[in-house]
This record gives C-alpha cells, structure tokens and sequence, in this order.
C-alpha cells in the first residue's frame, strides 16, 4: 500500500500544541519536559547489567542507580516511554511511519548513519554537560523565565551556526559551486 | 490550586500513567511540527526553513503565557513550579557542544526519539549515540567537576536579571518572539531554494496571522496588568491549604524541641526573631537572626529561605504567637518548606532553661547543649518538625 505522507502541521500551529503540553506537564507535575534524562537513566540501566561496581563509583551514575536503586524507577522514562509512543501514533496517522534514512543528497547512507552517531555522541555528552537537553532546558526553562534556560538556548544555536557551514555538505542540497 | 503533584495524588503506578499520556502529547507536537525528519532539523542552520524556531518559541510563549496567566489569577502556584536550577557557564558551553551536535546528527534527544518511534534509521544511530554520549560525559567529569558545579544560582529568572516584574519581561519576551517569527519568514523568503519548505497542511492567511499574534500580545499585556500576586494576595487564594495546619498548631514546636533540633548538626537551621531590636539585644538566642515583621511581605527576602538544602528548617520567634502565624503565612505561600513557629516565642524559655546544670556546670541558656533534654521526661513535649525533603528543582532532566 502505497500512502503518502501527510503535509506537517504549520510551525506555530505546532508549536501552539506544543506550548499547551508543556503547561500541562507544568500543572499535573511541576515540572517540565525532557528527554535527556531519561537517555541518561537508561544508560546506567545499561551498564548496571554489566558493571554494578562502576556506577556506584561514576558520581553522575550512581545517583541513578547506585546499589538497588533502579535507575529506570523513575517518571522521566514513563514520559519518554509516552513520547515515543505519540510519535509513533502521530507518524503512523499521518502516513510517516516508514522505514528510512533523511540523509542530504550527497552523502551516501552509511556515511549519514556515521555522522548521525557521531552527532548523537556529541549532543549526548553536551546535553549532560548543560544539564538538560533542548526540550528540558531550553523548552521547559525557557517557558517559566529561567534566565540559564534562554543562556542556554541561545547558545545552541550559536554553537549549530558557527559549524554549519563546515558540515554543509551533510546537508546541502544541489552540487556546491 | 495547581499545580498538582500527580504522583501523590494518583499514586506511583497512576502518577506514571499521566507522565505517559503528557509524553505521548509531546511526542505528538513534535511529529506534526515535523521535528522527526533531520533534514527538516538540519534546514533551520542553513536558513533555509525555520521550522525549529518558529515552534519552539511558539510553545515557549504560549506555555509562558498559560503558566504566568494562570498564576496572575490565582489558578497556578508559581513558587511550586519546578524551575531548572542556573549553572550559567556550564550550560553556555554544553549548549554549545549541543549546537555542533545538533548539525553534524540533525537531530536532539527529544526529536531522535520521534524519529526511532517513525522508524527513521538515522534517528536510531543518532540516539545510540546520545546514550554513549551521556555515559563519556559521567566518566569524564571528575576532570572538571569544579567547572561543571560552577555559576550556580537555584531560581534565577529573566525578569531578576533585569530587575523587571515577571509580568514585564513576559510582554518583552513575547514581542521579541513576534519580531523574531517576522525576521524567520523573511529569512526563509530569501533563502528558500525552489521546492522545499512551505508545504503546510494548513494554509494561513495573512490576517489570521495577524490576529493570532494581537491575541499573544493581548494576553501577555493582561498578565503585565494584573500582576503577580504579592504575599498578602496568595494567601488569600491559598489559605484553605496551609490554615489547618496553623490551627491544629502543628507547626508550634515547644522549645525542648528547638533544643533539640539546634543541635542537630545534620539539619540547617534557621532562626528568625521578630521581636523588637531592643528586646533582641536584651537576649536571643545564638544564632537567631533579627527581622521585621515586614520584611516577609518582600519577595526577596524569602529567595533564600525558600531555597534552603532539603534539611533546611526555619523557625520564627515572635512576642505573640499571632504575629509569628502572621510571618509563617506569608514565607508558606512563598514557597518555603519546613517553617515552624517557637511556642510562646521567647517566654517560657527562662522558666525552662535558667538554673539547668549539666555534669555540674550551668548551661548557657541562649544554646543548650543537647544533654538538657535528658533533664526532662520523654514526653515533655510532641515533637511537630517533619522535614519534607519535597525537592522542587531539577526535574526531569535530572
């Protein structure tokens, strides 16, 4: 079957929804979103498994899951557990739900699959380096005045900007001049 | 009175279920908005479709706008919000480290994760990677733990930066965000290269566009007019929760348990004597601290009683129990845990403590020592001080 995928929503239409989630999550739970802590959480879920003594050594471990706490025993993984399920609805809904790689065109897959882990190992070191990630920090602590929150944010999208152009052929569209 | 502590009111197995349903709200947004597709991501660097910043301050003036709305009226409980605590250079530069992460994978954590959920390949190298990433940053941070624990401030808002009511700073902040979607749609006219971007479900007029932002205007400039309100204002909205507790008088303690709990070394105490300077230069007790009665009524003043560590307690002297209830009011609605009033304040304190000895000494009654309390029998007093632990900041990221 053959469907095609649904047009986005418009940007402050989205946004708009988003802005209501997010006072939502606020008056149910006093706080915020997130999602880099859940990441976070799993990753000692993870080496637990492994290597107990090592996360009650790493202080950043072990205040998820030192001895028998389990580090998965905790409301951020539930949201991140719902986020990903409306994801799915959402993409499945409008016809997005589809096996494949968003690369630019001039990169082949394996090259974009390189790239995004390497992206991904970046984001994840920096995002427990500013504690919290753009929906938790910039999102969240943006919306109630948190004056890191908007440092913060803004200085995401200098460090995106100040490198974009050295990774344009990531992205790039047609054949660069 | 929002907001509500869902896991205390549904329970740990319900309280989660909401945290799912919120989630799925979330992951939704950011699939409609189209956060799960990386090139899409990646456009917002190269101007081409600003799709990221539109949204993202959408939800953030809208969120700020319902959240400082809601408390102007006395529907939301700002003190109880959980605000991410400041550590100012730490976050500059692991925003900046995200930003290069962000271009070089397209994706953040959040978006990654509704990228896996559309099956997106690229997202799943992308969130294998952030989980990695998260556990470099834990074995590699006893190199800079002292930078990493720098610039710390527990609540800091915009509006303290620039010394503005909450309500001023919201209406800034809203029509900045206005100019800025202004300057994203002609950034994108410009640099929109034929056939990508602009293919919206919905098509906009002009005028709605217009009309949806008068009405953020119209709301945030409401929020600046009302105002926040001061002490005296929440504990009119609030007074049904906290006045059971003044008039079961669970929070009089009786001053064995001062005693006991001045010499408790794992508590941070805090010891404030309304009574007059007079009075107070006559006798007080170490370590107490002299206020007036009106400086609880100063938002400032209560900063840095409300952000104590979790064992922190406050206790309140007075000559009359009514003024100290007055003073206890107003540091509760302002969001201090664990305040307590000292029973008849400073009166009975001579008949108790004068004459005491311990081991054959006397004792300085203006800080007895704990082996007073053995002079006493056990049920000389009810203990009252249970230290809520309740840790308000952090959330979820944490």
């Amino acid at each position: 079957m053959k469907k095609k995928p649904k047009p986005f929503k418009n940007p402050y239409f989205a946004g708009a929804i988003l802005g209501v989630v997010l006072f939502s999550a606020y008056a149910l739970t006093h706080s915020g979103l997130g999602a880099s802590g859940a990441i976070s959480r799993i990753h000692v879920a993870l080496t637990k498994l492994i290597w107990q003594t090592h996360v009650d050594v790493v202080s950043t471990f072990a205040v998820m899951g030192a001895g028998d706490t389990n580090p998965l025993d905790h409301a951020s993984v539930f949201l991140l557990i719902g986020t990903f399920a409306g994801g799915m609805i959402s993409a499945w809904y409008n016809g997005r739900l589809k096996v494949e790689i968003f690369k630019g065109p001039q990169i082949s897959n394996v090259q974009r699959l390189i790239f995004a882990l390497i992206g991904g190992l970046i984001m994840g070191y920096g995002a427990r380096f500013a504690r919290g990630c753009t929906s938790g920090q910039a999102l969240s602590g943006g919306a109630v005045l948190s004056l890191g929150s908007w440092a913060f944010m803004f200085s995401v999208f200098i460090g995106g900007y100040a490198v974009a152009y050295f990774v344009r052929r990531l992205w790039a569209e047609s054949k660069l001049t | 009175m929002l907001p509500i502590d869902v896991i205390a009111v549904l329970g740990k197995f319900g309280g989660y279920a909401v945290f799912v349903l919120i989630g799925i709200g979330f992951g939704v947004s950011l699939e409609l908005a189209g956060f799960g597709d990386s090139r899409r991501l990646a456009a917002q660097f190269y101007l081409k479709d600003m799709t990221v910043l539109k949204t993202m301050f959408t939800a953030i003036i809208v969120a700020a706008i319902l959240i400082f709305l809601s408390a102007a009226v006395g529907l939301l409980d700002f003190a109880q919000i959980s605000v991410t605590q400041t550590f100012l250079w730490p976050g500059i530069v692991g925003g900046l480290i995200m930003g290069v992460g962000f271009i070089v994978g397209g994706y953040c954590p959040g978006t990654s994760l509704v990228s896996v959920a559309s099956l997106k390949i690229d997202g799943l190298f992308f969130l294998v990677g952030t989980v990695l990433g998260a556990g470099f940053f834990g074995e590699s941070l006893p190199a800079f733990e002292d930078f990493w624990n720098s610039s710390f401030t527990e609540r800091y808002l915009v509006s303290d930066w620039l010394g503005w009511s909450i309500g001023a700073t919201l209406f800034a902040v809203t029509l900045m965000a206005l100019v800025m979607f202004y300057g994203a749609e002609k950034t994108e006219e410009f640099f929109r290269t034929k056939g990508s971007g602009k293919a919206w479900s919905w098509k906009i007029t002009k005028r709605s566009y217009i009309y949806g932002a008068a009405a953020l205007v119209f709301t945030a400039s409401l929020v600046w007019v009302i105002g926040q309100p001061d002490p005296v204002r929440k504990w009119s909205l609030m007074e049904s929760r906290y006045s059971a507790q003044l008039s079961s008088r669970d929070v009089f303690i009786h001053p064995l348990e001062y005693v006991k709990t001045y010499n408790d070394a794992s508590i941070k105490l805090v010891t404030l004597d309304l009574r007059s300077e007079s009075e107070f230069k006559n006798f007080h007790l170490t370590g107490s601290e002299n206020v007036k009665p009106e400086n609880f009524l100063d938002p400032k003043f209560a900063v840095p009683l409300s952000q104590l560590p979790s064992q922190g307690v406050v206790v309140l002297i007075a000559d009359s129990d009514s003024v100290s209830a007055q003073a206890w009011k107003y540091l509760k609605v302002q969001g201090v845990n664990n305040v307590y009033i000292l029973e008849n304040g400073l009166r009975d304190w001579n008949t108790i403590f004068s004459g005491k000895t311990v081991s054959g000494k006397s004792i300085n009654i203006a800080s007895p020592p704990s082996e007073v309390l053995q002079l006493f029998p056990k049920d000389a007093f009810t203990p009252k001080i249970k230290i809520s632990t309740k840790k308000r900041s952090g959330g979820l990221c944490s």
